[in-house]
């Protein structure tokens, strides 16, 4: 047995085949994965950076470090980085490459090469948009509203150039996923007997592949009229700025939903298995699922209310709006049904799925505030929205995404990190986030308008509380880095199944061989079907047990 | 099919595949969707037409004047041609008629060349009148407001048309040279005819640019 | 050994083609002939119906859409469909920009700070407030004959 496992140990897609140039032209998509880890780890560390220094800047009403062209850079870098480099390929790039073909027992994605094309096709637009800063630094903020944006001195062009060259890498993802999802199933697993994180994925595929293309022409629209003067967008050559903003947030409203869905998809997950109990609704998920990405297409002038579009879109764009609560809330409520009664286990992934639920609900929630016409008027460009939007992509978003790094953390690197430290982490990040954000949502309704370096004395209070709860957030982002990085050197090995979950990613080793699984995987049970399989097992062990 | 030509046709099947019909398929399925993604691409730029047409109808009617209704006529020809000879190089590798492929590929191949040198002539000629994007207009004689932007939007189509007419040269001339190196039978044929997919598409998006230019009634 | 050879071939005959061709060479000719007509505001829309027709025989014929599996139309018209909401929605905008004319319609509420115009020391916050106080039962009497 111990020299089975040894040599299941050598032949780990981690080790094999070995050397650098394997990594660098790899096709395996757990690789690829991986390879997208550390991108968008190295992009949230910047955006982290550029985060920090915003919030340093606001500690008092005056200059604090950099002086209000150089705030003007750091919030539109921290904006672009996070969007673009971060949350957009945070949960389908990275983890979504990585379990997709496990949990649908495939060898790998559909078209490999494609994958391994839009990890390099990453890079090269994450260098494009970096070297914005070198030649200037943008200072339009990652809206790159005209006409300021076609006007402004500033690096605009690269940035832009970037967030082009980053949408095809998305849509590359999102073609390989939607392909993947329907062809290399395995046999016996039809639609619905698909766990739902493949369902979140492939909703966020459809999103990926029909928004990011206006997003493309969007950005060479602003880069031909930057460098040429076609004059689509500059109101004294006839052309129509507000026309900009339809362009850009029909993609990227819809894009809020790429970085949300597949969150909702971990979540589903966690909350399954660490209630140990059947999910609740789910069809109804699945269903919502494909409803918030339909509704998500007819909602996008809902950031356009004081942009000077007419008086009945902004009223069609209100009343749609209200439609996206839907599903978002029967996801919120199958969730919690799915909790009830259950056997819950309080471990870590766990514990960033109840935080997802408690802060996404308030992002939702204040999601509905913004969307009402009339309140919007009031609380447009203010740190309500920021908060807002805070909420629901980092509360939500974020959350997700650690839940789900340290829910497959063990099957990644085949090592358990240390669940003390993890909570201790999780305890400083939601704290901070909370004293960080909340006070924004005070501030904001008390009229503190966004994007000032400086401001009155009114904020100084809320301001100084809010920078002082961003070090206790940046703080539990360090410890995670310390104990993640130790467990990958002196963590104990991890079993096959820690969680005693259901999917199929589970039924291969941690980590998973080059080739996934050992034999053709063919559907034996549903992936929630604990009502069945937990008594058996318990059967199991107590039958061990006895025999000892 | 005897065996020998079967472990032959194998050899393009990748390892995650189980059947080269799946393999096709999925292939066929990640085209549509990467066409899909090309329709909304040119969709932003039909947009862009839509709201300034509606905003200045007269002055979209008096510039379309300016454009050569019979050159326009002959390249819509041209690429319905070329997307029949094209629909037919994929149907000759259905019966294995190689020969037949080749012939078909290059015909395809150079209707697109002509499609693209009458641009040219089209181009030139309003470089030269001056009838150009935005702050580089400078014909006079066109009434109505912001004459340039009929300009701008025409450019910006028919250009990002171009440049898939250019990117789909280089598609068939790649599956070109592999139809003469043998890579395909009447088994496996895919490229061919994924690179068919999207040469429809360019004439697809043409079919409606041409009505929407030169045809203003 | 033909279980090997993928199923989705659908072979269409010569024929074919060559009647799509020659539909789509009329479609053309028909397209450029009626622009020379004047149907008034239906111009673009008979326009666009030929094209329409044309798109369905390249998509249906030369595409195979109507031959292959349903799920490429499907994806096809989610993509058309897609484009309809973009340029709907955003139409729905543009042009109907400056619909309501704030002069031309009255005030939702009168009372509303805003048209107390004879109310001119709004110099400070404070002041605001209780010019609006004082002049609201003032102007209540004197607006609503005139909205009854």
């Amino acid at each position: 047995m111990s020299t089975l496992e040894k040599a299941i140990a050598d032949t780990n897609y981690l080790k094999d085949p070995p050397g650098i140039k394997n990594w660098l032209f790899t096709l395996d998509h757990k690789r690829i994965g991986v390879l997208y880890l550390y991108g968008i780890m190295a992009s949230f560390l910047l955006g982290g950076i550029f985060a920090m220094l915003l919030r340093l800047e606001l500690l008092s009403p005056d200059q604090v470090i950099v002086d209000a062209d150089t705030y003007n850079q750091f919030f539109t870098l921290h904006g672009a980085v996070m969007i673009f480099l971060f949350i957009i390929p945070s949960i389908p790039a990275a983890l979504g490459n990585f379990v997709l073909p496990l949990m649908i027992g495939a060898k790998d994605v559909a078209f490999p090469r494609l994958n391994l094309a839009s990890w390099y096709i990453y890079v090269a637009g994450a260098i494009i948009c970096l070297y914005s800063i070198v030649a200037g630094g943008a200072d339009t903020g990652w809206t790159f509203y005209t006409p300021y944006s076609t006007q402004t001195s500033t690096a605009v062009i690269s940035l832009t150039f970037g967030a082009f060259v980053l949408g095809f890498s998305s849509i590359f993802t999102g073609i390989n996923f939607i392909a993947t999802i329907h062809k290399l199933r395995a046999p016996g697993m039809s639609w619905f007997k698909m766990p739902l994180m493949v369902w979140a994925l492939y909703a966020t595929s459809i999103i990926q592949v029909m928004a990011t293309p206006v997003l493309g022409i969007t950005l060479v629209l602003l880069i031909v009229e930057r460098a040429f003067g076609i004059g689509i967008f500059d109101p004294a050559m006839g052309g129509d700025p507000v026309l900009y903003q339809h362009f850009f947030w029909f993609y990227s409203h819809p894009a809020v939903y790429i970085m949300i869905l597949p969150a909702m998809g971990i979540i589903s997950e966690l909350i399954s298995t660490f209630s140990h109990k059947k999910i609740f609704g789910y069809k109804m998920i699945a269903f919502s699922s494909l409803g918030i990405a339909f509704v998500s297409f007819l909602v996008w002038g809902h950031h356009m209310f004081v942009s000077g579009q007419s008086e009945l879109a902004a009223m069609v764009f209100s009343f749609l709006t209200f439609f996206v609560g839907i599903p978002s809330g029967i996801k919120v409520f199958n969730w919690v049904a799915t909790m009830y009664k259950g056997s819950i286990e309080l471990k870590t992934p766990m514990l960033y799925a109840l935080s997802f639920l408690f802060l996404f609900t308030i992002g939702g929630f204040t999601g509905i505030v913004l969307g009402s016409l009339a309140v919007d008027v009031h609380l447009h460009d203010t740190y309500f929205i920021v908060a807002h939007f805070h909420y629901v992509m980092m509360g939500g978003t974020v959350m997700a995404f650690l839940g789900g790094l340290h829910y497959w953390w063990p099957k990644m690197w085949g090592r358990m990190y240390s669940e003390f430290w993890a909570k201790i982490s999780l305890a400083l990040i939601f704290i901070g986030f909370n004293a960080t954000f909340f006070t924004q949502f005070i501030m904001g309704s008390q009229g503190m308008p966004r994007r000032y370096a400086t401001y009155v004395d009114t904020y100084h209070r809320l301001h100084a509380f809010s920078t002082y709860g961003s070090w206790v957030l940046g703080l539990g982002f360090v410890v995670m880095a310390v104990y993640l990085i130790h467990s990958l050197f002196k963590g104990s090995k991890a079993p096959a199944n820690p969680w005693r979950s259901l999917t199929m990613e589970w039924e291969t080793t941690s980590p998973p061989i080059t080739h996934n699984f050992d034999r053709p995987m063919v559907l034996e049970h549903g992936p929630y079907d604990y009502d069945v399989i937990d008594p058996k097992r318990r059967l199991e062990d107590h039958k061990r047990e006895v025999s000892k | 099919m005897s065996t020998e030509s079967t472990d032959k046709h194998l050899d393009f099947l990748e390892h995650h595949f189980s059947t080269p019909q799946q393999q096709a398929e999925s292939a066929k399925l990640g085209m549509w969707v990467f066409l899909l993604t090309e329709i909304l691409l040119f969709g932003g730029l039909f947009l862009a037409y839509a709201v300034y047409r509606s905003w200045h109808p007269e002055m979209f009617y008096n510039a379309h004047l300016f454009l050569d209704r019979e050159l326009g006529t002959f390249n819509t020809v041209v690429l319905i041609i070329s997307s029949l000879t094209m629909a037919l190089a994929i149907r000759s590798m259905q019966l294995g008629k190689r020969k037949q492929t080749i012939w078909m590929l290059v015909a395809t191949l150079a209707l697109a060349a002509v499609f693209l040198v009458v641009k040219y002539f089209e181009y030139s000629h309003k470089i030269h009148l001056g009838q150009l994007p935005g702050k580089f207009y400078t014909f006079d004689g066109i009434e109505g407001n912001n004459p340039h932007v009929f300009f701008s939007v025409y450019f910006l189509m028919t250009g990002l048309h171009g440049i898939h007419v250019i990117g789909g040269m280089f598609a068939i001339g790649w599956v070109l040279r592999r139809t003469i190196r043998n890579d395909f039978s009447s088994a496996y044929y895919t490229p061919i005819e994924m690179t068919g997919l999207y040469w429809h598409l360019v004439d697809l998006v043409w079919i409606f640019l041409f009505p929407l230019f030169y045809l203003i009634g | 050994m033909t279980s090997q050879a993928p199923t989705h071939h659908h072979i269409l005959p010569f024929r074919t083609y060559m009647l799509v061709t020659a539909g789509l060479l009329i479609l053309t000719a028909i397209t450029v002939g009626i622009s020379y007509m004047d149907f008034g505001v239906f111009n673009l829309l008979v326009a666009m119906a030929v094209a329409v027709g044309k798109a369905a025989l390249v998509a249906l014929f030369f595409m195979h859409l109507k031959y292959d599996n349903k799920i490429y139309l499907m994806v096809f018209m989610v993509a058309l469909l897609t484009l309809g909401v973009l340029i709907f929605l955003t139409l729905a905008d543009t042009m109907t920009r400056g619909d309501i004319d704030i002069e031309e319609t009255g005030p939702i509420n009168p009372r509303a700070a805003m048209y107390l115009k004879d109310t001119t020391s709004a110099a400070t916050p404070d002041s605001l407030v209780e010019g609006r106080a004082d002049t609201a039962a003032v102007d209540t009497t004197s607006i609503s004959p005139g909205e009854e």
